[in-house]
């Protein structure tokens, strides 16, 4: 429960004399994300403790190795949460990682994805300075939005010290429903029903069978559930966790997993090992095909394809290409942020 | 960066050069003709374009930047103009590339849930254009009727709803782009997230100074089954503060949550005739949307926290018609504002929410140090206030007195843990007050992002972002806390 700040920031003025790379360590839970790289390590779980938490202000921040379980069990006391419903993974799993990976789970396409709720942030950069973006109000235009960039940079750009988000309240009542179809017929309802203002916060279709789960005031769920039929779903908050975790049968494989985030209404794929997510718009795939097909697979559908969980040491691109120009664009933004190429090189693209 | 005193191309030359582009009617380099563009909607500032080109293709907008670029002339877009600070204020020495042109809507994707629009297609008609397929785009700043997307894009525009359905930056999927290369770049796509970077957040809010947005594409939303708005009033700003802390608190997020004070009740009131009640220091609009069960169930809520939290009076709206005569007072409020005084400038600070009785109580006192009447519109929910000082433009000295009290209001939102700007941008208006809000490691970090994009400084020069020395020329007039702004720099 301490500021590391300027023992991190010493590691960093160290590495920029020695022209050493760093490879930026939390909880580690997510190692298999992203790129295997080298570099002295660089712990930020050190760096941990609520800096700050209003519940009638919404907004919580704290240092980036604080554990993402202590955040969200703070939040519950006051009936509040993360609404982006981040997966941890691990126990170790910190803050800072959560918003460097820009993860979000099951309610991602009815709320929002982590970097929609970053308020603001204490930045590390490549020139061994702390800097400070953004805040803790909820509106907040004054400069570029260096903290929404952080989410999903993957460490690439700076270390995250502090981050501020925005908190919403527990919804008062959930509620589960499960359908049995086929998964284009799936596909069909949850477009039917996305295209109503029906309190969804979550689909997932998997071996035949379409789960929704519904959240809001408790009249607004029960009438809901009354109006879609369905058979309900036991034990829900179980199966939502698991998707969240990655601990459904689905996702213990001997395969490669690639997430494919694409156009909702894209077509069921011809990939036989198929989950759904986020009303169509994400896709979990296993299969050992070539990366190159997955990835063209995406592009097809407007999206992009990662190579998420790979079963082996594989060699792939891990992330869907840049284009040439939006590479060299990448480029110079690192090069803003991280002149020295120091942080996380090769995480996200090889040249970055 | 240019100088804005040096002009690379002279008018003619740079007339021709257009000329060449685009067709005739499409450069104005008249005098007349550029008149109209000399401000947007903070009209305290003003300045003639040199030449204003209206393209109307991407082609067209590729070719201009290019050849811009290649003789380093700076350039300006600008969508309806009705931004408030500033940000699409001309250059002498420059080219201001205006969108409004750029008015079709591509394609409204039901099964999708999106719009994809041109950058000079109006906020509201999007939600207009959607409304047969029961869906809407969320984002509702009060000039919907007549601010567009691309601008909306520039400013990450909120709006009175953006509590619960967040800001632009929330409500868009893709953009199409040019550098001021002319690179036509997308950003974003089809799906929920795109790989790399996420530029879409860093182009949102960027005020025009890292690219041309050439194309939108917007998220829709399923129209709620039902809005139903309560109005409460207060004997006290304070009481009315703690109650929207009280909302909160009880797991409500209303679609909407306004608070005026007296003066704002009062113009509002002469102006539209709302019914609002003229004894109260301060009302509250909450508004809550959804499906029916659960509107019900909120309504009823929300009243009692409203009345355990000191509410004088509250009302709900019996109709429809009722709950839109309800918002009416509150969307007019600028210009009832404008209907009794001949000039108002409009703040736009965001606090913490508990800061409010400090920020309205050191507000109330300024107003007095500078005789000069300040209205309060409050987007309550969020911590976005508006203060609108009133003035005469035509008094000598009155703009400075209310420029350098807005200033101050300003920097108490610093002060208190908020920003100097929730929703209207820096622009040219608010570019001191940067200095207050950022050090200099921030800024020249700011700077280090710009020239990602734009390494010659040559689109929206010298607004968003302060130079180094500009901040220290004003730290020398505001001594912060007893402490020298910008100590590592020099002064001249």
């Amino acid at each position: 429960m301490s500021d590391q700040s300027e023992k991190l920031q010493q590691q960093v003025l160290q590495a920029i004399a020695n022209s050493q790379a760093l490879k930026i360590v939390g909880g580690d839970s997510k190692y298999f994300y992203g790129h295997t790289i080298e570099g002295e390590l660089l712990f930020t779980t050190q760096h941990q403790g609520i800096l700050n938490y209003e519940p009638t202000e919404l907004v919580i921040s704290a240092r980036c190795g604080t554990p993402l379980s202590q955040i969200i069990s703070t939040l519950s006391q006051h009936n509040q949460m993360l609404a982006f419903e981040p997966p941890a993974f691990s126990n170790n799993a910190t803050l800072g990682g959560t918003i460097a990976t820009n993860l979000s789970g099951p309610r991602r396409a009815y709320a929002g994805a982590a970097r929609d709720f970053v308020l603001g942030c204490r930045l590390l950069n490549g020139k061994g300075e702390i800097l400070r973006f953004g805040g803790e109000v909820m509106k907040n235009v004054a400069g570029y939005d260096v903290s929404r960039l952080m989410a999903g940079a993957m460490g690439t750009l700076g270390v995250l010290l502090d981050i501020s988000l925005k908190v919403v309240p527990i919804p008062e009542m959930e509620s589960s429903l499960v359908f049995e179809l086929d998964q284009q017929r799936a596909l069909d309802k949850i477009h039917e029903l996305s295209s109503k203002a029906w309190p969804i916060s979550a689909s997932c279709y998997h071996s035949g069978k379409l789960y929704v789960r519904l959240s809001g005031a408790e009249q607004a769920v029960i009438h809901t559930s009354q109006q879609l039929g369905g058979e309900t779903l036991n034990q829900a908050d179980a199966f939502w966790l698991q998707l969240k975790e990655q601990t459904l049968d689905f996702f213990q494989s001997e395969e490669n997993l690639w997430r494919l985030s694409i156009a909702s209404d894209a077509a069921a794929l011809s990939y036989e090992k198929c989950l759904i997510e986020w009303g169509g718009a994400l896709r979990w795939i296993k299969t050992n095909d070539v990366a190159e097909n997955l990835f063209a697979t995406a592009a097809e559908w407007g999206g992009h394809a990662t190579l998420f969980k790979p079963s082996a040491n594989e060699a792939s691109q891990r992330f869907q290409k840049l284009s040439a120009p939006m590479l060299k664009l990448h480029q110079q933004l690192k090069q803003a942020f991280d002149p020295h190429l120091l942080f996380n090189i090769g995480k996200l693209y090889p040249e970055l | 960066m240019p100088d804005n005193k040096q002009t690379p191309l002279d008018k003619t030359t740079l007339t021709n050069k257009l000329l060449a582009i685009l067709p005739e009617a499409s450069v104005l380099h008249q005098d007349e003709r550029l008149r109209p563009y000399e401000c947007d909607g903070l009209s305290a500032y003003r300045q003639k374009p040199m030449v204003v080109v209206l393209p109307n293709t991407i082609d067209q907008v590729q070719a201009v930047l290019r050849m811009c670029h290649q003789y380093q002339v700076p350039v300006v877009a600008r969508g309806a103009g009705t931004g408030l600070s500033g940000g699409a204020l001309p250059l002498e020495y420059g080219v201001l590339l205006g969108l409004a042109k750029f008015k079709n809507i591509l394609t409204i994707d039901a099964k999708k849930r999106i719009a994809v629009v041109q950058p000079g297609v109006r906020n509201l008609a999007i939600s207009k254009a959607a409304d047969i397929y029961g869906l809407y785009y969320a984002p509702d700043p009060s000039s919907q009727i007549a601010c567009t997307i691309g601008g909306n894009v520039a400013e990450n525009s909120g709006g009175v709803h953006c509590l619960k359905y967040g800001l632009t930056v929330h409500n868009i999927q893709q953009l199409k782009i040019l550098t001021m290369q002319g690179e036509l770049l997308t950003i974003g796509g089809s799906g929920l997230d795109s790989p790399g970077y996420d530029l879409l957040a860093l182009m949102t809010g960027s005020e025009g100074l890292l690219g041309v947005i050439v194309e939108v594409t917007v998220k829709l939303l399923p129209k709620p089954e039902r809005a139903q708005v309560i109005l409460a009033a207060f004997d006290d700003v304070v009481k009315a503060g703690e109650a929207v802390g009280n909302v909160i608190a009880d797991g409500i997020i209303p679609a909407g949550l306004e608070m005026m004070d007296k003066l704002a009740i009062q113009a509002a009131e002469d102006f539209v005739h709302a019914g609002y009640p003229l004894d109260a220091a301060a009302i509250l609009l909450c508004e809550l949307d959804g499906s029916n069960a659960e509107v019900s169930e909120h309504v009823s809520r929300v009243r009692d926290i409203l009345l355990t939290s000191g509410a004088m009076e509250v009302r709900t709206a019996k109709d429809e018609a009722e709950r839109l005569v309800f918002w009416k007072g509150r969307k007019a409020a600028f210009p009832a504002v404008g209907r009794i005084s001949p000039d108002y400038y409009c703040m736009d600070g965001t606090i913490p929410r508990k800061q409010l009785p400090r920020v309205l109580q050191t507000i109330a006192d300024l107003s007095k140090e500078y005789n000069l009447p300040v209205a309060n519109v409050f987007h309550a929910g969020d911590g976005n206030l508006h203060p609108l000082i009133l003035y005469d433009a035509n008094k000598a000295g009155e703009l400075e007195r209310t420029e350098e009290f807005g200033g101050k209001i300003l920097e108490l939102c610093v002060e208190v843990g908020g920003t100097i700007t929730g929703e209207h941008g820096v622009g040219v208006e608010k570019i001191n007050q940067m200095c207050v809000q950022f050090q200099s490691l921030e800024l020249t970090q700011f700077h280090a992002v710009k020239a990602a994009f734009d390494p010659d400084g040559l689109l929206n020069p010298g607004k968003a972002v302060p130079t180094l020395q500009r901040c220290a020329e004003f730290g020398a007039m505001h001594v912060h806390k007893g402490e020298l702004a910008f100590p590592e720099l020099e002064r001249f």
